[in-house]
């Protein structure tokens, strides 16, 4: 077992698969001789040629649909989009053509396409560039959205997306890319759609996924110190949703905290929060709280980006405040 | 032609005893460059449309009953009953469907001539794609980034510019600074010619030559046709923007009689073959309502069936008003 990076696990894996298959291709703007505006296509040119390692002109909605076509005749394209935020300008082929014509078309014409971006805040990039908008696709039966939090798992789902016969939304963090973590060589397979206990514990869940689960696992550590056991959901997959293993480790906890990078009004806590209401409401000592990402497209400065972001300040008031709440004291 | 024009004109009259519901949009008037273009393509070449779809759908092989049958919105409807008029599609036929987002169609269709690339020799033999639009589809961002692709990557790909001269109620000029749709190939250096979509014969040449460049030549393609539509954008458009004296020409200028009375004027056809043939395609319409009609609708309980093609873990499989968590 090695211990690498998230970067390097996708490059690994995205080399494995081109291996492996050679049916799978990469798709992107300026992937291939500039090796990726985040590094991770790196030398892919070099090894399979400029048939299956494509430049692409800027033209998102141009190419993501081609990825689509090509997936209709058989191929299994590997989109990248710099960042989630120049998605949207793909947005017609994602959300009309993509999740759509396997169902549309009566179930004759599967879409094995991946289409891999970065996204994440607090990189000082002002309010175009810093945009946790995951929620848009995950909004969308048809789509497959998976966000892996650590080297092993973005491993194991991008090879299980780019195996997957339907089209999946692949979910990197800017903020994650260096984080290092031990990674099996030939690691158990991660379906989509599962979550995993990050943490175990007993006193009040923290539910997240991507970044968030970094963050809550080290507030959770932090507080195992005061006494208080905090368990950690990492969903996974943000479609579908993982409902069963969040509400289990509710109703053994009492208690929920959702950690979201994306905004609250409609984000994927509101979804979070509604879930576990109804899947474990007889058991919860409070209601469910929320940290989210301020309801303000993001500043440049760095102290207003600061505070427009979630983190482990954030978090660690608000478990505090749940138990309080409950009777259960935390020393602070 | 004449099936064509027997099946929208029966589309219509269904579309107005509400058998078919949606928006239906119609070939009529267009039967020439239907059959021109339908009749250039080869088995093996993809054919990727616009929401006008009914009468190449027909013409590409499609049963007549199984597309009734998709317009009705009944199980044994080439999509299953769940695209409709605008989303016809049939692997079997290589009809890779009908697509209701104007432009939508222009970069899949883009990404099936990068794959035939991926896979075959540029040759006599390879495949190519067809892809059709309307001239209102110009304008669309999708068009320009498609053609600049295929044109950058040499793909095997012919887009076809229906050119009706109007989408929904604005005219060409109207929407387009190059009014001269096909001379836009020259910004991506793609061969572009226009030509008489009254005429199958003139465009299933020009479309034989333009396939023949895409897999021979790995150069993409774009076509004109012109020709009119005879009647509104959908059945229920009157189409009132049109002057009186616009539709004395339409009706003129209509392609079904006038390809008819060359056929008869040359010999090729008598008075009496031209009436059966018309009698035919009418009873193969009145068999393929029957089909139709007698086609199942689908049931509720079939509603996820086609939601994944690779089974997921919890995906929600959930009717309005059912509990989502049950354990
Ligand atoms: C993206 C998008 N915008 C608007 C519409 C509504 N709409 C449907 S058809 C149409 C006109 C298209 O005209 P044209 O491309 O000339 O095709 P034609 O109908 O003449 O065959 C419009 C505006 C749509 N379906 N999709």
């Amino acid at each position: 077992m090695a211990v690498i990076s998230y970067r390097q696990a996708l490059h690994d894996t995205l080399r494995a698969e081109m291996t492996r298959d050679e049916k799978v291709l990469l798709l992107g703007e300026e992937i291939g001789k500039f090796e990726g505006s985040y590094k991770i296509t790196a030398g892919l040119l070099d090894e399979f040629g400029p048939k299956r390692v494509r430049d692409t002109p800027i033209a998102e909605n141009g190419f993501a649909g081609v990825g689509i076509g090509a997936a209709m005749l058989g191929l299994r394209p590997v989109v990248e989009f710099m960042t989630l935020n120049f998605s949207v300008l793909a947005f017609d082929q994602i959300v009309n053509h993509a999740s759509k014509i396997y169902t549309m078309f009566g179930g004759q014409t599967a879409i094995p396409i991946v289409f891999r971006t970065p996204g994440g805040g607090g990189q000082q990039l002002g309010a175009t560039h810093s945009q946790n908008i995951e929620v848009w696709y995950a909004h969308l039966p048809g789509l497959k959205v998976v966000a892996p939090s650590n080297p092993a798992d973005a491993k194991a789902l991008l090879t299980t997306s780019i195996r997957d016969n339907d089209p999946v939304l692949f979910l990197e963090n800017l903020g994650l890319y260096n984080t290092k973590g031990e990674v099996p060589d030939d690691g158990p397979e991660v379906p989509i759609g599962r979550a995993a206990v990050a943490r175990e514990g007993t006193d009040l869940t923290v539910i997240a996924y991507s970044r968030g689960v970094n963050v809550a696992v080290g507030v959770a550590d932090e507080l195992a110190k005061d006494g208080v056991s905090v368990e950690v959901i990492d969903l996974r997959s943000l479609r579908p949703l993982d409902r069963e293993t969040f509400c289990k480790s509710v109703r053994k906890t009492t208690r929920a905290v959702v950690m979201e990078d994306d905004w609250l009004s409609y984000g994927v806590g509101a979804e979070i929060a509604a879930s576990v209401q109804e899947g474990a409401f007889d058991y919860l000592d409070a209601p469910v709280r929320r940290v989210a990402a301020a309801e303000i497209s993001l500043p440049y400065a760095k102290p207003l980006e600061s505070a427009a972001l979630p983190g482990a300040d954030a978090l660690r008031k608000v478990i505090r405040e749940q138990l309080d709440a409950t009777g259960m004291r935390s020393k602070s | 032609m004449a099936l064509i024009r027997a099946f929208e004109l029966r589309a219509q009259e269904m579309y107005q005893r509400a058998k078919i519901g949606g928006y239906c949009h119609l070939n009529l008037g267009e039967e020439a460059t239907v059959v021109g273009l339908m009749s250039a393509l080869r088995a093996k070449d993809y054919l990727f449309a616009n929401y006008r779809v009914h009468g190449y759908a027909i013409t590409r092989g499609l049963d007549p009953g199984e597309v009734m049958a998709e317009l009705f919105g009944r199980t044994d409807g080439v999509s299953g009953g769940w695209g409709g008029s605008m989303h016809l599609f049939d692997e079997g036929v290589r009809l890779m469907g009908g697509y209701g987002i104007v432009g939508g169609q222009l970069p899949p269709a883009t990404g099936a001539a990068l794959a035939i690339d991926y896979e075959q020799k540029a040759d006599d033999k390879s495949d190519a794609v067809m892809c059709l639009l309307g001239d209102g589809t110009t304008a669309i961002g999708a068009f320009h980034e498609s053609l600049n692709i295929a044109g950058l990557w040499n793909l095997p790909i012919v887009y076809v510019i229906i050119n009706n001269g109007l989408g929904m109620g604005t005219t060409v000029d109207a929407s387009s600074a190059e009014p001269d749709l096909y001379k836009r190939g020259a910004a991506y250096r793609i061969p572009s010619t226009r030509v008489d979509g009254n005429d199958p014969d003139t465009v299933r040449k020009a479309a034989e030559k333009a396939l023949k460049s895409a897999r021979e030549d790995r150069r993409p393609y774009l076509l004109e046709t012109t020709s009119e539509r005879l009647k509104g954008h959908s059945v229920v458009d009157p189409a009132k923007y049109r002057t009186d004296e616009e539709n004395k020409e339409l009706k003129e200028n209509d392609p079904v009689p006038l390809y008819r009375s060359t056929l008869i004027k040359s010999r090729a056809m008598t008075k009496k073959q031209a009436q059966e043939i018309d009698d035919e395609a009418e009873r193969i319409v009145d068999d393929a309502v029957a089909f139709a009609d007698k086609s199942p609708s689908p049931k509720p309980e079939q509603l996820f069936d086609n939601d994944y093609s690779t089974a997921v873990a919890g995906a929600p499989k959930q009717m309005p008003g059912d509990p989502l968590i049950t354990f």
